[in-house]
């Protein structure tokens, strides 16, 4: 690592940095303005076939039989493939392997797969999955949770913790019953979250081909190739040696291509029985049924206070709609609960979360994965209690703000923390003070408010999917004569700019010019292992490992340069493609001189560098979910207007500031914050996935058009302000910014919307027809009114830092991480 | 690395179909082009002439991703056949670069972040084009309107209307094509209370 792991001590005197913390394009900007970039539809290979996957069209049914005879005979079909061929089940927690690259008995979502096929061309395959008749034995579907939890006949899996009941979560940390009792407030209300999805631009592709010598190489646009790799090799039962993903490009993932796919499964396979390329590529509709969005979620919060605005205790709950399968469901729930520590004090902590299934696509991880629901429920329910203490929301959050450096009551590591600075640069930037409650109307006549929230996101996970103690990301770096250097890193770039990071990362160390640093990412035949693009773990994890990987051949070579020069290696400077003497910048060598240098004097010049999170202070079961090396913090104020007769709400600015720690490229960090604010104005205002529960389960509005996000027009202007406190184990103090600042956006909204015109919508997306009952309510608010009784009959308590405790739960067993064994169903 | 590649021969014939046989002008080369009647001009370009530089969302009309220009006219490559396309000046992406280098446009989507997965990025470029062939200073209400039909996911737009509206200037003369330049005063690339939009 990079940076001194002593948050204590003063940082040592910085050296000026030439890259790192300025603007400038992508490694990849060229590629992507010219059309160049090759995204998996792009590829073709000579003699490919395209694959067509046919798919349920009813919500929950057994597969009494399917007869492919008639798609076999159509000529140009060159195979079918049913479940039964591939019996092994896969998912990318190995405690919930519950889906099939082919059903092979049950149905569970309209839009489950059935049968594919691979033919000489696209029209001959859709025109063949046509003529495969498939019987069905209806099953009765169920579409929420609650009805899940009491029609479980059948459950849609056999291995959850009850019924349909996936996942069940109890934990308290201190004692939050007597908290709250000694509390002057104690607020109690229910959420909802709308389910939504990641609608990337690029519909999923994937191109397979088995060479003639049984190699299989799969191209692929997904956001983790390391666990395609796995499922490939399970599933197919094909030694991983044999099998090469590469990643290619991602058109957009938001979490959307995390999962193992069973498209990717499906073509693999065909491409083994035809011995020819084979290429599937998902229409939009189809892409809306894969899913993996973010879960639709009710909350109930339970929050005691003291009246100087203070959190003495905090029970919060949550009910999961999971979909048909577990995906990344069981972290999710445990996410609906981590995170409420890491921006305020929380003395004394419950959380109570329950995942169900459902006859609906899966459920998974979408930007900010399972913490944007209850960060809307947290945002707004302390809007609340500002309100009920006659204390101005901004203060209030301010005089609660969990201290850097610190361990939450869940035994979260809390590093650097500009969560105090975010808030007073955004509430400076809106003239909160001034203007808030003071707004009137626009010209328009509509009402207008501010509001404001906060929230906190990890920097990569601390722990890993499946249980190893092997690092979470390796970089090689070869160098070259000519002074190229080569960068392999398994990291993926989904568009949010890893392929330059991992570069800027190795030419500041190196002190040589971007353009001399090639990347060769997310091919597993070529690059060291990254865990993949998800929980904004990349520039932490890649960019550590990069920096070790650089350092160690800056040693190499400054050992070289020194004996060439007679200058001490602490005398050396690397800077402007040279090394040379600190004291005397005259006396030097070139970059690919000091790289000839180095390599006639210990050989080839190869370096390697890797990362693995610190450990984590919590040891409980159930504590892998939400420990990260660091925490980036956000804070927005949104202005809106609220039209009373058609309850429209516009947002018509935002000011925004997130810490970054340190930015590797500013403008990349401008872009993911402002990318951040659009996407979370979307899930605020119009974005929810609908179904047809009373037929069967069928979406509402499969396509671009008519799933509602924000064009050029509900777009409005954004002020970013970046609040740079380095966080220790960062690179260079740099920390996540991909998914930090979408949080706050949908709680500011609900609570301008307050500001505006005084109704509370507890409920996203906040939708005309919401706006307007809320303000026909007597209450004066729109959103669910009670929280089922969930029968919570066991919660482990486990004792705070504060109480003395040791991190460790009641049941200290094994498991760092829920699943820790790969594999087996419960 | 075993790089896919464009193959060499065309894939076997879809049984039972007559392919059509033209001639189309694309990027102010004619080249003459056989595929089946019913292809989407989209179609036609990324499968038929190996001109992926196109990309597809929806393949509806829904997204304005595969934005091309025919005729001057930004057109949805999806909603429009091939065969129409006989003798129309189609340009696409791969159009816009010319041998002495990237059109003001191109420079100024990479150099100012308007491209992020680069998805939509060639539907926004050829609908900029379309825009700044008719209007060289557009303002940015207008950008919003015509370009209110192509969706992006990644940018928020913002940056992407700070690209146009540069290249814009670079096209009118007033500045370099690149904003990173030195000398060049690049719109918004700190974040000290950077205003966007």
């Amino acid at each position: 690592m990079a940076e001194p792991t002593q948050p204590a001590q003063p940082a040592p005197a910085r050296k000026p940095r030439r890259i790192v913390g300025t603007s400038y394009r992508k490694v990849d900007g060229m590629m992507k303005v010219t059309g160049q970039t090759r995204f998996a539809d792009d590829l073709v290979l000579p003699r490919m076939l395209t694959a067509k996957i046919l798919r349920s069209d009813v919500a929950y049914a057994r597969i009494v039989s399917i007869d492919t005879s008639a798609a076999e005979a159509l000529p140009g079909v060159k195979a079918v493939l049913t479940g039964k061929a591939l019996p092994i089940p896969f998912g990318i927690l190995p405690v919930s392997q519950d889906e099939h690259a082919l059903c092979p008995d049950v149905v569970r979502f309209v839009g489950d797969p059935v049968a594919a096929v691979a033919a000489v061309d696209e029209e001959t395959a859709f025109e063949a999955i046509q003529r495969i008749k498939v019987t069905y034995e209806k099953l009765t579907p169920v579409f929420d949770p609650e009805e899940a939890i009491k029609n479980a006949v059948p459950p849609l899996h056999a291995y959850g913790d009850d019924g349909n009941v996936h996942k069940r979560v109890s934990m308290q940390f201190g004692d939050v019953d007597g908290a709250l009792a000694k509390s002057d407030l104690v607020l109690e209300d229910t959420y909802f979250f709308e389910g939504n999805t990641h609608l990337p631009m690029e519909q999923h592709a994937t191109l397979a081909w088995q060479e003639p010598d049984g190699r299989l190489t799969v191209w692929s646009s997904t956001q983790t190739p390391h666990y395609l790799h796995r499922s490939l090799a399970k599933v197919l039962q094909m030694p991983p040696s044999r099998i090469r993903v590469v990643a290619c490009p991602n058109g957009g993932g938001f979490g959307g291509k995390s999962d193992p796919f069973n498209h990717e499964l499906v073509v693999a396979q065909l491409s083994r029985m035809t011995n020819r390329p084979v290429k599937v590529t998902l229409t939009r509709e189809e892409v809306f049924y894969c899913h993996r969005g973010r879960h639709p979620v009710l909350m109930k919060a339970r929050m005691g206070l003291t009246k100087d605005g203070r959190i003495t205790g905090l029970h919060f709950q949550s009910l999961l709609d999971g979909g048909a399968y577990g995906s990344y469901g069981v972290a999710s729930t445990y996410y609906t609960g981590a995170l409420q520590t890491v921006t305020y004090q929380v003395p004394t902590y419950r959380f109570d979360g329950v995942r169900t299934f459902t006859n609906k696509p899966p459920c998974g991880p979408k930007r900010g994965h399972g913490t944007p629901q209850p960060r809307f429920a947290l945002e707004v329910h302390l809007d609340k209690a500002a309100q009920r203490l006659g204390i101005d929301p901004a203060d209030l959050r301010l005089r609660m703000l969990q201290p850097a450096h610190s361990v939450t009551a869940n035994w979260l590591r809390v590093g650097s923390m500009g969560l105090g600075p975010c808030i007073e640069k955004v509430v400076g930037g809106s003239r909160w003070r001034e203007r808030r409650g003071k707004l009137g109307r626009d010209a328009q006549g509509r009402r207008r408010g501010l509001g404001l929230a906060c929230a906190s996101y990890i920097c990569g996970a601390g722990l890993p999917i499946y249980w190893n103690a092997m690092p979470h990301s390796g970089v090689t770096l070869k160098l070259d004569r000519g002074g190229g250097v080569a960068a392999f890193c398994g990291s993926t770039d989904i568009g949010q700019g890893s392929d330059t990071v991992l570069a800027a990362c190795v030419a500041e160390v190196l002190g040589i010019s971007l353009g001399h640093v090639r990347v060769v990412v997310s091919d597993t035949d070529l690059t060291p292992v990254d865990l993949g693009s998800y929980s904004s773990r990349v520039t932490m994890m890649s960019g550590n490992a990069a920096i070790q990987a650089a350092e160690r051949a800056r040693e190499l070579l400054a050992k070289a340069v020194s004996a060439r020069l007679g200058v001490p290696e602490s005398r050396l400077a690397f800077a402007e493609d040279r090394v040379f003497d600190v004291e005397d910048a005259t006396r030097g060598v070139t970059f690919p001189e000091a790289v000839v240098l180095a390599e006639s004097r210990f050989g080839t010049i190869a370096t390697v560098g890797s990362y693995t999170p610190p450990p984590t202070p919590g040891a409980y079961r159930g504590a892998g979910v939400g420990p990260s090396p660091a925490y980036s913090y956000s804070a927005a104020v949104v202005e809106v207007a609220v039209d009373e007769d058609t309850g429209r709400v516009d947002a018509t600015k935002v000011w925004i500031a997130h810490d970054i720690g340190e930015s590797i490229n500013e403008m990349l960090v401008l872009g993911q914050v402002e990318g951040s604010v659009y996407m979370g104005l979307g899930e605020a205002l119009m974005e929810e996935m609908a179904y047809r529960g009373n037929r069967f389960g069928v979406h509402k509005i499969p396509s671009l058009l008519e799933y509602k996000s924000p064009t050029t027009h509900e777009m409005p202007e954004v002020v970013t302000y970046i609040v740079k406190d380095p966080d220790p184990n960062g690179p260079f103090g740099a920390k996540e910014v991909g998914q930090g600042p979408l949080l706050p956006i949908m709680p500011a909204v609900a609570n301008a919307v307050f500001d505006a015109v005084g109704v509370r919508v507890d409920e996203v997306p906040i939708t005309p027809d919401k706006v307007l009952k809320a303000l026909e309510a007597r209450d004066r608010r729109y959103g669910p009114t009670s929280y089922p009784d969930l029968r919570i009959t066991e919660t482990m308590r486990v004792l705070t830092p504060a109480e003395g405790g040791d991190g460790k739960g009641p049941d200290a067993r094994r498991e760092r991480k829920p699943g820790a064994k790969e594999g087996s169903p419960r | 690395m075993a790089e896919p590649t464009i193959p060499p021969a065309p894939p076997e014939p879809p049984p039972g179909r007559a392919k059509v046989h033209m001639t189309l002008d694309v990027n102010g080369e004619r080249q003459e082009v056989a595929f089946a009647p019913h292809k989407t001009l989209l179609e036609v370009l990324r499968e038929d002439m190996a001109l992926t530089g196109t990309k597809h969302g929806c393949e509806l009309g829904e997204c304005g991703t595969c934005t091309v220009m025919v005729d001057g006219q930004p057109v949805l490559s999806c909603l429009v056949l091939g065969l129409e396309c006989e003798g129309a000046r189609i340009e696409t992406v791969e159009g816009l670069a010319s041998a002495s280098g990237p059109h003001p446009l191109q420079v100024a989507f990479a150099d100012l972040g308007a491209a992020q997965c680069g998805s939509c990025t060639p539907g926004f470029l050829m609908a900029a084009k379309a825009l700044l062939d008719q209007d060289p200073a557009p303002s940015r209400d207008t950008l919003k309107e015509e370009l209110g039909g192509n969706l992006c996911r990644c940018t928020g737009y913002l940056k992407i209307y700070e690209a146009i509206e540069w290249a814009a200037g670079t096209l009118r003369g007033e500045h370099p094509a690149s904003p990173l330049q030195p000398g060049a005063t690049a719109p918004h690339v700190h974040g000290e209370g950077c205003r966007h939009g």
